[in-house]
C-alpha cells in the first residue's frame, strides 16, 4: 500500500470510530434540516383569526361560520371597527384577520362590488398565503350557492372581491423556507469541512501522533491530501443528503442542474477544507481549533451569507464583507439554481469567486503547513 | 573511549566501522527566555547503545527533535548518518526510527491497525519486514486486534518501538521510552534494545532513571540543558573523585541532620536506608573515615550505626556533578562544604 | 500505643466487571511515612481515592483521621493535605498567592496565613521567587512548594500521588528530607511512587498487584523474608502478567 493509501486507511478508521464525529457528521444534515424546516413553519391548523365585521348580518355570519368551519381557522375575535385590529396582531392574539367592507351585505344584496379584505402579517408567510387561497375558496363556494349564474361585476358568478393586504412589520425576511435549504447546505458544509478538518490536525497535534507522520517520509501535500480526502466525501455525501431531505420532506423545488449545483458544492466544500487547514496551521489544540472554525467560518456564514438575514438589508460595511465569505457565493449560487433553476451562465461570475478563494486559500493552506514542529 | 564490544555483526548496509554516525557540535536552543539547551557538543559512535540520563528541563526532548528535524538548532551544527539536519532532512526522514515520548500512537486504531500504517508510510508493509521486527511483535501478536488505548504502558511501549522499527531504520532515536512505565516492563524494554544492538542497529535513548544507565554503552549525564559528562558508566563512576561511604542508624533522618554537622563533612545525601556520606579531607583512607563517623554518630547517642565504603552509581556522579552547579540556588542542605 | 491514623478493612472497588481494588486490608500508624507501591493499573490511585473521599467504594469499610469514608467524607477533606502529580499549584499564581488560597480555602486566617507564609518560602529558599508565577520556576521547586502548601493547614494526613516524577536526583532528594520532617512532627505522610528506591524512605511499604496487596510490612523485613537485596527485585518478583483484560 501506498504512504497516501495508508494515511487515507487510517484516517478512515479514525471517522468511523470516533463516536462523536460520526454522531455528528451523519445527524447533523438531518437534524439541521428538519429543525430548521419545521421550526420556521408556523402551524398550519388552529390559525387565529379576528374578523372585523361592521355590520354583522346574516350573509357576514355565513360567511364568517364557513370560515370557522373546516377547522383551519379559529375565530379568536369578532370586532366592529378596524382600528380594534391592531392591538389583536400585535399581541399575537391573532395571527391573521379579515375585514368585511362597511356595507358587505348591503352591495351584495344591489350587486355592487363588494369587499373582504384577507390582511395577513408578512412575518407568517405561509399562513398568510394558506389564508389568501382558503379566502378564496370560501367567497367563491358561497357565492357559487347563493349565486349561481348571476352575473355580477367580475364576471359570472363573482361579486364579491377579496383584497389581500399584507401588514408589515419588521420583517427579516420575507421568504418561505425554501430560501432557507441552500443556506442549510452551506451551514452544514461548514461544519463538516471547516470544523472536522481543523479538528482532525489538531488531534494529531495533541496525541503527539504528527510528530511520527513529520518525521517519515511523507511529503506535506500527501499528509495534507489524506487528511482532506474523507472530508471531502463525507462531506459531499452530506450535501446529496440535505438535498434529498429537502425535497422529499419539505418538497423544495430543484429547478436548474443537479449535476451544476453538486460541483457547485464541491467548489465550495474545497473552499471550507481549505479555511479549516489553515485554522488548524495556527494551533495544536482542538479546542482553540474548534472555536477557530466557529468564529471564523460557521458564524460569518450564518450571519453574513443571506442564509437568514438578508444582504440587502444591511449597512453597506457589513455587505462589503460579506464579500469575502464564500457562503454568501454559495448560497447566491444554490437558490439561482435551485429556486431559478439558472445555469452556469448566470452565475459564473459567482462561481469564480469561489474559485479563486479555493485556490488561494488551499495555496495558502499548504504554504503554512510546517514540515517542523515550530 | 571507544566502546567496541566484541565483532560486531554487519548493520542494514555497510560494513562495521568506527565512524560516527551522530554529530553534534555547540548546539544551543532557546524558547523565548528559556534555554533548552546551551552549547551541546558529542558523538555517537556506529552499533552503540548511547544514552541520555536526566531529569525533566534537562534538554532531552529539545535534543532528540533537533536530531531527527523537527526542530532547528539557534546555534551550532548537527549531522546523523552524514545527513545535516537542517539541511539534508528530506532524506534524513527516510533513514531514522523515532519514537517521540509519552505514547504517541493512534489511541482509537488496533496494534496490527498502527503499524500497518506507519510500514505503508514507509513503503513496506508488516509481512515484508517481520523477521526484523520478530522479536518485539511476537509479543504483541496475541493483541493485535486490541486497540492501543486499552493496552498497558509496557505494552503501548513496546508496540511504539515496533512501529519505529517496522522500516528498517539506520538509527533509532527513543525518547523517554520507559518513563511511566512499571519496573518489569522497563528491564524487558532494556532486553530488546539489548538484543536490537546485538543486531548492530545504533540507538540513542533518553531517560530520567540514573540506573538504566548501566545498560547503556556510553552515556551522556545532561541537566539544564547542559551535558555533564560524555563517557561509559564505569568511566562515570571511576571519575567520582572521592571514597564514598554508606551509613546506616536507626534513627535515619535524625542521623542525616547530625552527619550534616559533622566537621569533616562534605556532603550527605539519603539513598533510602543509607546516607551516602563523603569527607572534605583529602588523602585519608576510607576505613579512617568510616571509623571517625562510627565514633562521631555513638557519641551522639545513635544505635546500631554501620558504616561501609561504596563504590559510586551513576547517580552519586550525577548528583556530585550538579551539586557545584551554580545555578542551583536553593540552599542545598545536602552539600555541607 | 501508637494510635491509627487509617484503618481499612476489605475495601473493595469495582467498575463493572472490574474490579480494581479487591478487599484491600491495612493500617498506618500516627507519624508513618507508608509507602503505597504498585504498578499502573494495579489499583493504587483508585485506593487512594477512596482513602481521601473522592470515590466511594463498592464495599468494605474504612476510616481515615478518625472519620468513616462512607459517610463524612467532608470531614476527612478537611483533615487532609493532598498533592497529586497532575495538578497542584496554579501556574499563572505567584507562591504567595497560591499558600493564600489554599490557606483560605482550609479555613485560616490572613495572619496564620502570613505567617505561614513567610516561614514556608524561608524554609524552602523561595523568598527571592515569591512574586514570580510558578509556571516560572523549575519542576523541582514547583513540586516541593506544593507539598508545602499541602501542608498548610497542619493535616494529620498528607496524601502524596507520585510527587517526584521527572524531578532530578538533588532534588528529590531534598524533597524526602521534607517528608522526613513532617513526619517527625507528628504528620502521617501516604505516598505512592514509581521509584522503588524510594520505597526504602518509607517506614512501612504495601506493594499491589492486580487489585490485592502482594506484600506489606517495612522494607528491611521484606528483604529478610523475600530474599531479595532490593526492592526493586521484590516488586518484579510480585508482579505477574495482569489480569485477562489488559495485557
Amino acid at each position: 500500500m501506498t504512504a497516501l493509501g495508508g494515511l487515507l486507511r487510517k484516517e478512515w478508521f479514525h471517522i468511523r470510530r470516533d463516536r462523536r464525529t460520526a454522531t455528528v457528521l451523519v445527524a447533523l444534515p438531518v437534524v439541521q434540516v428538519l429543525l430548521f424546516g419545521y421550526a420556521i413553519r408556523t402551524d398550519v391548523n388552529d390559525v387565529r383569526l379576528a374578523v372585523v365585521d361592521p355590520a354583522p348580518n346574516s350573509v357576514t355570519l355565513t360567511i364568517r361560520n364557513r370560515f370557522a368551519a373546516a377547522g383551519v381557522f379559529r375565530i379568536v375575535a369578532v370586532v366592529p371597527r378596524a382600528e380594534d385590529l391592531d392591538p389583536l396582531l400585535q399581541s399575537g392574539a391573532a395571527q391573521q384577520a379579515i375585514v368585511f367592507g362597511h356595507d358587505f351585505a348591503a352591495d351584495l344584496g344591489r350587486g355592487e362590488p363588494a369587499q373582504l379584505l384577507v390582511i395577513t402579517d408578512a412575518t407568517e408567510p405561509n399562513t398568510g398565503s394558506l389564508l389568501q387561497t382558503y379566502a378564496e375558496a370560501v367567497i367563491q363556494g358561497y357565492e357559487r350557492e347563493t349565486m349561481v349564474g348571476r352575473p355580477g361585476p367580475f364576471g359570472p358568478g363573482r361579486t364579491i372581491s377579496i383584497i389581500p393586504q399584507v401588514r408589515l412589520r419588521f420583517n427579516p425576511t420575507r421568504e418561505s423556507s425554501n430560501l432557507f435549504v441552500p443556506g442549510l447546505m452551506a451551514f452544514v458544509l461548514t461544519i463538516i469541512s471547516s470544523l472536522m478538518t481543523a479538528i482532525s490536525l489538531t488531534r494529531e497535534k495533541e496525541t503527539g501522533t504528527m510528530e511520527a507522520l513529520l518525521v517519515s517520509p511523507l511529503r506535506p501535500w500527501e499528509i495534507i491530501v489524506g487528511k482532506v480526502t474523507p472530508y471531502l466525501a463525507v462531506g459531499f455525501i452530506s450535501m446529496i443528503a440535505v438535498l434529498v431531505e429537502a425535497r422529499l420532506v419539505f418538497r423544495v423545488p430543484l429547478r436548474g442542474s443537479v449535476l451544476l449545483l453538486l460541483l457547485e458544492g464541491a467548489l465550495f466544500i474545497l473552499v471550507s477544507l481549505a479555511l479549516g487547514l489553515l485554522i488548524s496551521a495556527r494551533t495544536s489544540s482542538q479546542r482553540l481549533a474548534m472555536l477557530g472554525a466557529l468564529l471564523g467560518t460557521m458564524l460569518p456564514n450564518v450571519l453574513l451569507s443571506g442564509f437568514i438575514f438578508p444582504l440587502e438589508s444591511m449597512p453597506a460595511p457589513l455587505q462589503w464583507i460579506s464579500y469575502v465569505i464564500p457562503g454568501r457565493w454559495f448560497v447566491t449560487i444554490a437558490r439561482g439554481i435551485m429556486l431559478k433553476g439558472i445555469g452556469l451562465g448566470y452565475v459564473w461570475r459567482e462561481t469564480l469567486y469561489l474559485a479563486a478563494m479555493a485556490v488561494v486559500l488551499l495555496a495558502a493552506s499548504v504554504r503554512s503547513f510546517h514540515e517542523r514542529l515550530e | 573511549m571507544s566502546a567496541a564490544n566484541g565483532p560486531a555483526k554487519a548493520g542494514p548496509s555497510e560494513a562495521a566501522s568506527h565512524r560516527d554516525v551522530v554529530r553534534v557540535d555547540s548546539v544551543s536552543k532557546d524558547f523565548g527566555s528559556t534555554v533548552a539547551l546551551d552549547k551541546v557538543s558529542f558523538a555517537v559512535e556506529k552499533g552503540e547503545l548511547f544514552g541520555f540520563i536526566g531529569p525533566d528541563g534537562a534538554g532531552k526532548t529539545t535534543l532528540f527533535r533537533i536530531l531527527v528535524s523537527l526542530l532547528v538548532p539557534g546555534a551550532g551544527r548537527a549531522s546523523v548518518l552524514d545527513l545535516d539536519v537542517v539541511r539534508d532532512y528530506r532524506a534524513l526522514r527516510q533513514r531514522v526510527g523515532y519514537m517521540a515520548g509519552r505514547f504517541s500512537l493512534y489511541p482509537d486504531l488496533s496494534v496490527e491497525e498502527n503499524l500497518t500504517f506507519f510500514a505503508s508510510v514507509f513503503g513496506t508493509t508488516i509481512q515484508r519486514e517481520y523477521e526484523q521486527i520478530k522479536p518485539i511483535y511476537t509479543q504483541l501478536e496475541p493483541f493485535k486486534d486490541r486497540r492501543a488505548a486499552a493496552l498497558s504502558g509496557g505494552m503501548k511501549q513496546k508496540l511504539a518501538l515496533c512501529c519505529a522499527l517496522v522500516h528498517r531504520p539506520d538509527i533509532l532515536f527513543l525518547d523517554e521510552p520507559t518513563t511511566g512505565v512499571d519496573a518489569v516492563s522497563r528491564r524487558e524494554f532494556w532486553d530488546l534494545l539489548g538484543r536490537l544492538k546485538e543486531g548492530g542497529l545504533t540507538t540513542v535513548v533518553s531517560t530520567p532513571y540514573m540506573d538504566e544507565a548501566t545498560r547503556c554503552d556510553r552515556v551522556a549525564l545532561m541537566h539544564r540543558g547542559r551535558l555533564l559528562d560524555v563517557d561509559t558508566p564505569d568511566a562515570i563512576t571511576r571519575g567520582f573523585d572521592r571514597p564514598l561511604l554508606g551509613v546506616r542508624a536507626k534513627e535515619r533522618y535524625k542521623a542525616l541532620l547530625a552527619l550534616r554537622k559533622f566537621e569533616h563533612a562534605h556532603s550527605a545525601y539519603p539513598f533510602g536506608d543509607v546516607i551516602h556520606y563523603t569527607d572534605k579531607r583529602t588523602g585519608v583512607q576510607p576505613d579512617r573515615i568510616a571509623n571517625d563517623l562510627k565514633a562521631f554518630l555513638t557519641a551522639n547517642g545513635f544505635a546500631d550505626v554501620s558504616v561501609e565504603p561504596l563504590t559510586p552509581t551513576v547517580e552519586d556522579s550525577f548528583i556530585a556533578r550538579t551539586d557545584s552547579d551554580p545555578e542551583s540556588r536553593i540552599p542545598n542542605p545536602g552539600r555541607v562544604a | 500505643m501508637s494510635e491509627l491514623v487509617i484503618q481499612a478493612s476489605e475495601l473493595t472497588r469495582t467498575f463493572g466487571d472490574f474490579t480494581a481494588v479487591d478487599r484491600i486490608s491495612f493500617d498506618v500508624k500516627a507519624g508513618e511515612v507508608f509507602g503505597f507501591l504498585g504498578a499502573n493499573g494495579a489499583g493504587k490511585t483508585t485506593a487512594m481515592r477512596m482513602l481521601i473521599g473522592l470515590l466511594n467504594p463498592t464495599s468494605g469499610t474504612a476510616r481515615v483521621a478518625g472519620h468513616d469514608i462512607y459517610t463524612e467524607s467532608e470531614a476527612i477533606k478537611r483533615s487532609i493535605g493532598y498533592m497529586s502529580q497532575r495538578f497542584s499549584l496554579y501556574e499563572d499564581l505567584t507562591p504567595r498567592e497560591n499558600i493564600r488560597l489554599y490557606g483560605g480555602i482550609y479555613g485560616l486566617t490572613l495572619a496564620q496565613i502570613r505567617d505561614r507564609t513567610d516561614v514556608m518560602l524561608k524554609r524552602l529558599g523561595l523568598t527571592q521567587v515569591a512574586g514570580q508565577a510558578v509556571r516560572s520556576l523549575p519542576l523541582g521547586w514547583r513540586q516541593k512548594l506544593a507539598f508545602s502548601v499541602a501542608l498548610v493547614h497542619q493535616p494529620r494526613i498528607v496524601f502524596l500521588d507520585e510527587p517526584t516524577s521527572g524531578v532530578d536526583p538533588i532534588t528529590r532528594r531534598q524533597f524526602w528530607e521534607l517528608i522526613y520532617e513532617a513526619a517527625s512532627n507528628g504528620t502521617t505522610v501516604l505516598v505512592t511512587t514509581h521509584y522503588m528506591d524510594e520505597a526504602e524512605y518509607c517506614d512501612r511499604i504495601s506493594i499491589m498487584v492486580a487489585g490485592r496487596i502482594a506484600a506489606i510490612g517495612a522494607p528491611a523485613d521484606l528483604k529478610r523474608e523475600h530474599g531479595v537485596a532490593s526492592i526493586d527485585e521484590l516488586f518484579v518478583g510480585l508482579a505477574r502478567p495482569e489480569v485477562p483484560s489488559s495485557p
